[in-house]
């Protein structure tokens, strides 16, 4: 269980380093909230992961951490209301600026989805 | 019960009160209402600071722990000298930024003083926590507020600001949940105190995850602090926000410094067995460089408030520099500079801002343009500040620098700092005097039709700028305290219940 575990956690990170990196305000934010689940799942982990374990005292013969899980329970809201903030402020910065790149250049530096808008017109002609 | 008893609690609950008051309905959309309570607060918060430090001179570090939970369950709020120096420096500070905001910035946008209670409320917890989970609490409450005052007033310039100081502080919250995860699976505790006694007897296979943990840890303080790599944010950030609240924001990467103190040299420290003095091969370097980074930023910069902007990340590799030496003279050196660097960057971030408003369209950049209206007055606030921020005497910078000095002439590498500030000052000097004379001579025409600063801007700017020549004055008692905060810090870890009054 602990190597699945790990796996995904491993697996959320990269992609939300990926989008981290790319230069769109909504990839970055989509990012983040990868970033973000990551995080959580790794503190749940960071008590020990146990089977059929309770965390109140008497319920059960092995126990859970119950601290890792407060701890989680913080994050995830706090996560939440940035989340939320980046977003408004991504799309305030796309009217603002007249754009949504991260660097609010006009130029677009993200290859990706140029490749793909080229490839479309191409397919279009 | 006793009322002093809770006092350390009283700077983070203050401002959440205040801050919620601010938003119902006797105060909310009241502007006068408003400030005349923030103001209220800050007296009341520079009052509580000042018993704290009294108390905590007369009792040694203690420990609150909220709802009587034992440690290291709880919450642990500690007030030792340091904390007490930080919260009485922050209480000055948010009082002269509020007073300037108080004559006309703050109305032009809606909740600056909530927001502002609010960023003061996540300072002082952060001052204030004993344990690190809470520390990232606290760095949650006063970024979010800091994310909305950054773009108080609106603009483009802010915007694009904000977007990027948003997006790399999120990400620096992740990678600081990261960290603590990585430390909770080693140390099974998150409490300070008991970490710093844990951290010598951990087990072989916890080292390297402590060791991760810890280097994650110093990545988030970084961002915060102004560690090179992740110090393009700075300079920006502040000069386009506006000037109370950068003024303000004056603390903010003091808060990463006094981070790395609690975390990198308490429990990370000279006790820490196989994990003593984890951060310093890293700080050292990059420190370092931050600090030469600053100084050829500071001689490409444009206008006043980037000038500044770059001073205050000078400041901060030369804070880091003295975190890197790790010796209890360099923190007592390095608490007094941070004092000293905090006050007079405020202060010249608010000169900057007069200027700027009384130049018309040149503002506050390096160009010639219509001369200030009030050039005597401007011009002594900016002598002050400047002689201050380059360390020339009689102003508190030249003490600050000497302190260091001395406190690295031990080193064996004294001759990698003492290079490195002597020429910042350097640069300091040759940008401010090429600053002031295009500001205050290189003028023509007439200046524009105003009245002048408000008078609530001239009090803000003087009780700054006061303070600079104070502690020379008494710069005696000053250093010794530092000297004994520094000592506290430095001193080897007990376990946490010999912590508990």
């Amino acid at each position: 269980m602990e190597t699945l575990y790990a796996i995904c956690v491993g697996a959320m990170t990269t992609g939300g380093v990926f989008l981290v990196l790319r230069g769109y305000t909504f990839a970055v934010v989509l990012g983040l909230t990868l970033l973000s689940y990551a995080v959580n799942l790794f503190l749940f982990a960071s008590g020990r992961l146990v089977v059929n374990g309770a965390v109140i005292l008497g319920e059960s013969d092995n126990y859970a951490d119950p601290l890792p899980q407060a701890l989680v329970l913080t994050a995830i809201v706090i996560g939440f209301a940035m989340t939320a903030f980046a977003l408004i402020l991504a799309l305030r910065a796309r009217s603002d600026l007249g754009n949504d790149q991260v660097d609010g250049k006009t130029q677009i530096y993200d290859e990706l989805p140029n490749k793909a808008r080229n490839a479309r017109q191409a397919g279009d002609d | 019960m006793d009322l002093m008893q809770h006092l350390i609690f009283f700077p983070v609950l203050l401002p959440l009160l205040a801050g919620i008051l601010l938003l119902l309905p006797p105060l909310n959309g009241h502007l006068d209402r408003q400030r005349v309570a923030v103001f209220l607060i800050n007296v009341l918060l520079l009052l509580t600071a000042v018993a704290l430090l009294q108390k905590s001179i007369a009792a040694g570090p203690q420990m609150y722990m909220m709802g009587d939970w034992q440690a290291p369950f709880g919450i642990a709020l500690i007030n030792d000298r340091l904390a007490s120096v930080m919260l009485l420096l922050t209480a000055l500070l948010s009082l002269a930024a509020h007073t300037y905001a108080c004559a006309g910035d703050d109305g032009r946008g809606p909740f600056f003083h909530p927001l502002f209670m609010f960023q003061v409320m996540g300072i002082n917890g952060a001052f204030l926590t004993g344990d690190i989970f809470n520390l990232f609490v606290f760095f949650e409450i006063l970024l979010i507020a800091s994310y909305s005052l950054l773009i108080h007033g609106g603009g483009k310039q802010r915007t694009q600001a904000a977007v990027h100081y948003v997006l790399l502080n999120l990400a620096g919250s992740s990678f600081f949940l990261f960290g603590l995860g990585v430390l909770y699976a080693a140390f099974g505790t998150l409490n300070m105190a008991d970490m710093a006694h844990k951290a010598a007897q951990l087990d072989a296979d916890d080292i390297a995850l402590a060791k991760s943990g810890a280097l994650l840890l110093l990545v988030v303080f970084g961002l915060k602090a102004a560690l090179l790599p992740l110090h393009f944010w700075l300079p920006r950030t502040y000069a386009f926000t506006s000037t109370p609240v950068a003024a303000l924001f004056a603390i903010m990467t003091k808060v990463g410094i006094y981070s790395i103190w609690r975390v990198h040299t308490a429990i990370f420290g000279d006790y820490g067995g196989e994990l003593a003095g984890l951060a310093v091969g890293w700080l050292w370097p990059l420190a370092w460089l931050t600090l030469v980074a600053g100084v050829v930023a500071v001689l490409a910069s444009q206008t006043l408030k980037m000038l500044t902007a770059n001073l205050v990340v000078v400041s901060a590799g030369t804070l880091l520099l003295t975190l890197a030496l790790n010796d209890v003279q360099a923190t007592a050196a390095g608490l007094y500079y941070l004092i000293h660097s905090t006050l007079l960057s405020a202060a010249l971030f608010m000169i900057a801002g007069l200027i700027q408003e009384q130049r018309g369209q040149s503002q506050d950049r390096f160009v010639r343009g219509r001369p200030v209206v009030q050039p005597v007055l401007l011009g002594i606030f900016f002598m002050v500040a400047a002689l201050g921020l380059i360390g020339m005497p009689p102003f508190s910078g030249f003490v600050g620098k000497i302190l260091i000095l001395q406190a690295s002439s031990a080193a064996v590498d004294a001759a990698w700092i003492w290079a490195p500030l002597l020429i910042s000052g350097l640069a300091a000097m040759v940008m401010l005097s090429r600053a002031g004379s295009t500001l205050f001579w290189r003028a023509q025409g007439q200046p524009a039709q105003s009245d002048g600063a408000e008078p609530l801007k001239i009090v803000a700017v003087l009780l700054l700028l006061g303070a600079s020549p104070l502690m020379v004055v008494f710069g005696g008692p000053l250093s010794e305290l530092t000297l004994a905060a520094a000592e506290e810090l430095h001193r080897a870890p007990v376990a946490v219940a010999e912590v508990m009054p």
